[in-house]
């Protein structure tokens, strides 16, 4: 399958995605920002980093790229669309997820491992998991801290759409330990119909062994499973 | 005419403000017990070219609404004075 891979002028993880893309055999598609092409990929990434140097606020000039109105055209037709850390942000400043995501209570960048624990599985990204999986993958941000209102919130967790919450590496509460002090240890959501996710870990740097952990590439194979098995079923591509 | 706008953008009042619990902290270890909060917010400084005041302020409204501020977290408060000497009608400064 074809993954799409979105360039804004200050994006750093862009290689890391193709690369673990790569791993299984996949086609990676660079799409930059100024373009609207999406050139038929059928999940499009967007990438963390520092887009038009997060200034203003992260993510906010970078949802007015002549690209994000193309993922945001693809997303409302059923597309998968996938923000890791800057791209995140970027989805809530585009209105395509709820909430916001401010500087880490700790008002320090964490560059660390994480642990993330799967809380549903009914979703194209982690279908490969189960419930409770606990997968570890690291964090690299200074503006993480996922809020949003309290009825929000408890949609969110109503319509079991929050995928992935911070945990200690046995699965227990994370407490303190939190890297970013997130609202209800949220770490990942995804949109009312489940296609577009948000999250703040980075899965592309937990796809071999040699980084530490290969946890990021159940995510992957998820969503190349969910892709294969029904096809282009949404009707875009 | 061109008019000189100042933006003030704060935290909603529900969002927990780190930056200002560590100003808070600061000022009261530097002996100042009096403050009871502190948070911090950004302040946008803008020229604008419009027809008149109320247009003026019209437009900075539209530029917090579409880009300055983030509605889930953010309020606004917005100034607009005339820049650049008397108005065309000659009054004094």
């Amino acid at each position: 399958m074809r993954f799409g891979i979105a360039v804004f002028p200050g994006t750093w993880s862009d290689r890391d995605c193709a690369h673990a893309v790569g791993l299984d055999g996949h086609q990676a598609v660079m799409l930059w920002h100024k373009d609207r092409e999406l050139h038929g990929v059928d999940c499009v990434i967007l990438p963390g980093g520092f887009s038009y140097g997060d200034y203003l606020r992260c993510g906010a000039v970078a949802r007015f790229a002549p690209l994000m109105e193309s993922v945001a055209d693809f997303a409302r037709r059923g597309g998968l669309v996938w923000g890791i850390c800057n791209g995140f942000q970027i989805l809530c400043e585009a209105h395509l997820l709820p909430g916001a995501l401010l500087r880490n209570a700790s008002l320090q960048f964490r560059c660390a491992p994480a642990w993330l624990r799967v809380d549903t599985t009914e979703s194209p990204f982690t279908a490969s998991c189960r419930v409770g999986d606990v997968l570890q993958i690291p964090v690299s941000h200074g503006e993480g801290r996922y809020v949003a209102d309290q009825a929000t919130l408890d949609q969110l967790e109503r319509e079991e759409r929050v995928l992935f919450r911070y945990t200690r590496p046995d699965g227990g509460p994370v407490g303190a330990a939190s890297p970013n002090g997130s609202l209800r240890d949220i770490a990942g959501i995804v949109n009312h119909d489940g296609n577009v996710l948000g999250m703040m870990p980075h899965p592309e740097r937990a796809c071999e062994p040699l980084l530490g952990s290969a946890d990021g590439m159940r995510l992957f194979r998820s969503v190349a499973r969910s892709m294969e098995r029904e096809g282009t079923a949404a009707g875009v591509g | 005419m061109r008019f000189s706008s100042e933006v003030v953008v704060t935290l909603r009042p529900s969002i927990n403000d780190p930056q200002g619990l560590v100003v808070h902290d600061g000022l009261r270890q530097l002996g100042f017990t009096g403050v009871r909060s502190a948070r911090v917010g950004k302040y946008i400084e803008l020229e604008v070219e419009a027809a008149d005041e109320a247009s003026a302020q019209a437009v900075v409204t539209q530029m917090c609404e579409k880009l300055l501020r983030n509605p889930v977290i953010e309020d606004y408060r917005i100034t607009v004075r005339p820049l650049g000497g008397a108005p065309s009608s000659g009054s004094p400064t």
